[in-house]
């Protein structure tokens, strides 16, 4: 249920907009925090699962009765012990999924269709014996021909990875499969006439890899099913009520029954959205009849959890020379990996959003190829198409001979522009974040011989959805917070100053858990940054329901009419002609009576939120390059995102920061290489190459505040924006240092040393 | 599996000597552990040598410097004399992985371990350093660039093991360098390594030299040719064109997922360069 | 084949336990000591997640194996504070907000104390090449790097 809303300015804050440390914080520096893989039960087995050694291949057999009969293992999965899954689209937030596609890949039923996808699992007492009952397993595969990039899926005569998908979204409907699941579109205006009206015309194609979301903790769960059939799971995730809600689908059990607790999460970044280890944890324990705990090797993680997609974009924009952009065309061809479902649709949506376009048009394709199925990255799809709109876009800052921001300035949205894909914005702040970027001592500082600078904006629109939070005031005075979304990284600290200012106790006095999925009603996931704008929504209607109560509590106890009692500041008090009857109460007053004026204290708030708004930022670097190595240094790095009310600003800058730093990875060495196999080359830390601390400067994080109209504090998500703009700021920077344009992510030093050799060759 | 770990030489050859199935030697285990836990070996003995004291000594011997197989590059670090002789040899233990690495990896493991892409290996050749290898029928020196004779191949035979490297004296107007080319700032495999050692004369010429290129072939190599090139001058343009000259036709690498053939080339020639100047710089201070 | 039996000093205590030859100390101290701070993030060496001192000598625990620490002293993140007092590079990590999942703290605390144990006033840049063994996917390392080198200046002061 939506609330309505009091405005920031008028609520009493003491703890919100500062920098509080954060009550789950002691447990995390003194190693006592508890992630996925730290929790253990007496008896428990351990399980492994047996991968596809082939890109793509037929499943012709699977014969476990040799592993079944080893001493030690104590229960063998395969397809047989799922029930197969209609085909059936759910929106789950950001992306969309179908558990016929999930059935299949949590387990191969008919193909494998990537090298680590799942075949079987074992359960065993021991890891020795768990590797040996793998080795027992006899699969025999028909071995079909791979194909991995995007545009070589989408060629007629390229393999096919299912029978039955046909391109929707094309007319006439075609009578043949391919690997095109989708075409999606969205348009305003009349794109040809718009380039008629353009003096600079600039078009480009570009092409990025698949990156990984890299979490340093890999997917880990522990599972129990008890005799009478209800389950207890711990994993690591960032969604347990969907964990739930997949694990009891997938094996038949009533929701109810199925229990899931959520570990403190090692990161995720979008990648623990779904479901890989848990369902098998959970049928392995329900034959086995004791826990299962099964934890990814790093090996696993890049081999069968979903990267993002890799994709080939094509963006042409048009402008008048005084600098307004007439006309705005891109073609996304997103790969979804294994199965459809790239973020393609958020891509196409995003591409142009930043800019009033009266004339756009956006064409995505969702493909599918011998890859692991993609999972949410981070904003997923816009880091890609906003990479080439922002490319392009300063391309045609050099040929109108403009500078870059101002060019974005002339152009930007702002309150009442209507985007390409449907919205028309309240209060945004992009135009803010490029005036906070124009005005800092970085944007002037003098550069040297072969330094460049750059700079780039992005958008993300996050989300709300439903979200439950607890409030219980303990005798004491104390207050319990329970919230459903687990705490990625300060969800924690934000609601409790939320809870704290709203009822007027002090921060400390507030304890906050995540609670499991028995103890609150349906939480959406942690993502599209909603769990500090949503969670602090909810905390907001369960305050205002004790208020309430304490207020009629008051009312009785003092025999005074209800409506002569007020809460403010933390107490209840009589006002009007009862303002001399009693004395005011604090929370902590009312709570030792709280048996005597009707049991125990607690609101519980139960929304949808609704009104997220956009945050936009501006991201600013410099870097130098080696001439003769290709090597690309980040020199320096300012970035600011509006964010429409911090509520803890130290939170709010490590989303800004971390965001940056996996961008700066996207844009410089972060890639899948596939070898010509259609396996992995660099399933490892080594070489998946992530910034590392001597990688990157310090990042200034500029936090610049539009409020929310539609949030109580003003407050906008904005943990997905910040890793939109690197990769364009710092090709643009790339392209100020040496006069290329590069156009092709990773922009690793093979890549650049080539381009200037050979412009050198060029130019003799 | 089992593991041993004896506290002689003898005993260790014995043990590799006598082992039935395959035995591996574990020093640093900065390789061996990640080998084993990705099912890449299997060994059914595993001989830790950090209890030989050999192995585990740094000590100046006939003026030059015999150092333990099994010393980790944050030791080599740590002895300022040994730094000052050789900075290539000790910058080049000291560029192997992270912090945490270095706490462990050591010069027999590096060069063991059969990489071409090696970080210490071009600096030990570079520095003229002899292997001490002992094995069933006694000990021998071995030149280090004869040790390893391809992509983990090694010239050792069965139950022999390195004890310790010696470098030999280094006399003054000399010095030595190391630098490799990585993506990142930290962490990665050498694309590239180039390691040289030279040595001048009063007036500042070059009189030997040594240039050794690691991850541009399927081993480590030492390349004559372009120490040949620097010798006889002060290191002037022209030299350096030479040496890079050089050092990139001595380059047989392949593409992979690290670097390609063409940028594995052309970087080589800019190290190469680069490498130089640092040990001319430095032999000069001599 | 039976297991090793190996005793040791973890964080001050004398400890006794048994091992496959296989199994690292990351895996005694996770599986068998039941001491969970040190993480495993891959195995290989390249995340310092599990990163512990080894008589005095930062390590990655994943990269020595159980048997090998006889007589040796171990010290891991559970180590780190004393009693009811935290090391000022854990206070500090809390103030600069220097964590956010957290899965990669116990591998910077131990990291950094190992660094300023042997350095009182590195520069950024040395702290930042000293970590660089220490993956973060969060926080871009801003925040960390300004906790330990806030922590350094607080130790100075004594």
């Amino acid at each position: 249920m939506a609330t309505m809303l009091t405005t920031a300015t008028d609520l009493p804050q003491t703890y919100v907009g500062t920098r509080t440390v954060r009550p789950d914080g002691v447990d995390k520096v003194t190693g006592r925090a508890r992630f996925g893989a730290d929790f253990n039960l007496p008896g428990q087995l351990v399980g492994r699962v047996l991968r596809s050694p082939h890109a793509h291949a037929r499943i012709v057999s699977i014969d476990t009765s040799k592993a079944e009969k080893l001493p030690g293992v104590k229960a063998v999965v395969t397809r047989d012990d799922f029930a197969d899954q209609p085909s059936e689209f759910i929106p789950a937030g950001e992306m969309m999924i179908n558990y016929r596609d999930m059935v299949r890949n949590i387990l191969a039923r008919e193909k494998v269709l990537y090298e680590g996808h799942a075949v079987a699992a074992v359960a065993a007492t021991s890891v020795a014996i768990a590797k040996r009952a793998l080795k027992l397993i006899e699969v025999e595969y028909e071995v079909l021909p791979p194909v991995i990039d995007v545009m070589d899926a989408m060629k007629p005569g390229a393999p096919v990875l299912h029978e039955d998908l046909f391109t929707v979204g094309v007319e006439p409907k075609p009578d043949k499969p391919s690997n095109i699941a989708k075409r999606v579109e969205i348009a305003q205006g009349d794109i040809d006439a718009g380039f008629s009206k353009a003096d600079v015309i600039v078009e480009r194609e570009f092409k990025t890899q698949p990156v990984h979301q890299g979490y340093i903790e890999p997917h880990a769960t522990l599972a129990s099913v008890s005799e009478d059939g209800s389950a207890e799971v711990w994993c690591t995730t960032q969604g347990h009520f969907i964990v739930r809600a997949h694990c009891a689908r997938l094996l038949g059990m009533d929701i109810g029954k199925v229990r899931v607790t959520a570990s403190e999460i090692g990161g995720g970044f979008g990648g623990k959205t779904v479901v890989y280890l848990e369902p098998l944890a959970v049928a392995l324990s329900k034959k086995a009849k004791r826990p299962v705990k099964m934890v990814m090797s790093r090996e696993e993680v890049f081999k069968a959890s979903g990267p993002t997609s890799g994709a080939h974009v094509k963006v042409k924009m048009g402008a008048t020379k005084g600098g307004r952009f007439v006309a705005a065309y891109a073609e996304l061809r997103y790969q979804a990996g294994a199965f459809q479902g790239s973020p393609v649709q958020p891509g196409v949506m995003c591409a142009f959003a930043p800019y009033d376009i009266d004339n756009v048009k956006v064409i995505g394709y969702d493909v599918v190829s011998n890859r692991p199925k993609v999972a949410a990255y981070r904003a997923p799809g816009a880091p890609i198409s906003e990479f080439a709109v922002e490319s392009v876009v300063d391309e045609l800052a050099k040929k109108l001979d403009i500078d870059p921001v101002e060019l974005r300035l002339q152009n930007a949205a702002r309150e009442g522009t209507k985007a390409a894909y449907g919205p028309k914005f309240g209060p945004i702040g992009l135009i803010d974040t490029l005036h906070a970027v124009r005005k800092t001592d970085h944007y002037t500082t003098p550069l040297e011989d072969w330094q460049g600078r750059g700079v780039a904006s992005g958008f993300w629109f996050n989300i709300g959805g439903e979200t439950c939070v607890s409030l219980t005031v303990n005798e004491d005075g104390t207050v319990s917070l329970m919230a459903g979304t687990p705490d990625i990284g300060g969800l924690r600290a934000s609601l409790a100053m939320v809870a704290a200012d709203e009822l007027g106790v002090p921060y400390d006095k507030v304890r906050p858990i995540i609670g499991d999925t028995g103890s609150l009603g349906f939480n959406f996931l942690t993502g599209g940054s909603r769990s500090a704008f949503s969670g602090s929504m909810a905390v907001v209607e369960a305050a205002r329901q004790i208020k309430a109560d304490l207020c009629r509590r008051a009312a009785k106890l003092w025999e005074v009419p209800v409506d002569q009692i007020e809460f403010e500041g933390g107490s209840v008090r009589p006002v009007g002609d009862a303002a001399t009857k009693a004395k005011p109460m604090s929370v902590a007053d009312m709570a030792k009576v709280a048996g005597k004026t009707g049991g125990p204290i607690g609101g519980y708030g139960r929304i949808n939120a609704q009104g997220a708004g956009p945050s936009f930022g501006t991201h600013l670097v410099d870097v130098a390059v080696d001439p003769e190595t290709g090597r690309v240094t980040v020199l320096r790095y300012t970035m600011a995102q509006d964010a429409g009310r911090a509520v803890h600003p130290s939170y709010v800058e490590g989303q800004y920061q971390g965001g940056a730093a996996q961008g700066i990875g996207w844009a410089l060495n972060e890639e899948y290489i596939y070898g010509p196999d259609g396996k992995l080359q660099n399933a490892g830390f080594l070489d998946y190459r992530m910034p590392v601390a001597s990688d990157v400067p310090m990042i200034d994080a500029i936090i610049v505040e539009v409020p929310n109209p539609r949030h109580p504090y003003g407050v906008r998500g904005v943990g997905e924006t910040p890793i939109v703009p690197p990769m364009a700021a710092i090709a643009n920077a790339i392209e100020n240092a040496t006069g290329i344009r590069f156009t092709d992510l990773p922009m690793s030093p093979p890549k650049v040393l080539k381009a200037l050799k050979e412009r050198c060759r060029n130019k003799v | 599996m089992r593991y041993q770990a004896p506290e002689s030489l003898d005993a260790a050859v014995a043990l590799l000597a006598g082992a039935q199935g395959e035995a591996r030697v574990l020093a640093g285990g900065t390789d061996l552990l990640v080998q084993l836990r990705a099912d890449l070996v299997d060994p059914e003995l595993i001989v830790d040598i950090k209890k030989i004291r050999e192995a585990r000594t740094v000590a100046e011997e006939r003026g030059g410097w015999r150092i333990g197989a099994a010393v980790t590059g944050a030791e080599l670090k740590e002895n300022t004399r040994l730094k000052q002789d050789w900075p290539g040899v000790v910058e080049a233990a000291n560029l192997i992985g992270s912090t945490q690495i270095q706490g462990r990896a050591t010069l027999g493991g590096n060069l063991c371990n059969g990489s071409p892409a090696a970080d210490s290996v071009p600096a030990l050749i570079a520095a003229g350093a002899t292997a001490a290898v002992v094995g069933p029928r006694g000990r021998r020196d071995v030149p280090v660039e004869d040790v390893m004779i391809g992509p983990r191949k090694l010239s050792l035979t069965k139950g022999e093991l390195i004890a310790s490297f010696f470098l030999p004296p280094r006399g003054r107007g000399a010095a030595d360098a190391y630098l490799r080319f990585i993506p990142r700032t930290e962490m990665d495999i050498a694309v590239v390594g180039v390691g040289i050692n030279l040595a001048l004369d009063g007036a500042g010429t070059i009189t030997t030299a040594r240039v050794s290129l690691g991850a541009v072939a399927e081993k480590v190599l030492l390349v004559p040719e372009a120490a040949q090139a620097i010798v006889g001058s002060r290191l002037d343009d022209a030299a350096q064109e030479r040496l890079a000259a050089q050092a990139r036709r001595a380059c047989r690498p392949i593409d992979d997922k690290r670097g390609t053939i063409d940028f594995r080339i052309d970087v080589a020639g800019v190290l190469a360069r680069r490498v130089a100047s640092i040990a001319y710089e430095r032999a000069r201070l001599r | 084949m039976a297991k090793h039996h190996v005793a040791a000093q973890v964080n001050g205590d004398e400890v006794e336990f048994l091992c496959e030859t296989e199994e690292t100390l990351l895996d005694v101290l996770r599986d068998t000591l039941n001491l969970t701070g040190s993480k495993e993030g891959c195995s290989s060496g390249d995340c310092g997640a599990c990163s512990i001192t080894l008589d005095g000598r930062l390590v990655c625990s994943c990269l020595v194996l159980g048997c090998e620490v006889g007589g040796r002293r171990i010290e891991t993140i559970e180590g780190m504070a004393r009693g009811e007092t935290l090391h000022p590079l854990q206070q500090k990590f809390l103030e600069h907000a220097a964590l956010q999942c957290g899965i990669c703290t116990p591998g910077f605390l131990v990291a950094s104390k190992a660094l300023l144990e042997r350095d009182r006033d590195p520069t950024e840049t040395e702290i930042r090449y000293w970590l660089a063994g220490n993956l973060c996917r969060c926080t871009g390392y801003d925040k960390i790097i300004k906790a330990v080198m806030d922590a350094a200046a607080k130790m100075r002061r004594g």
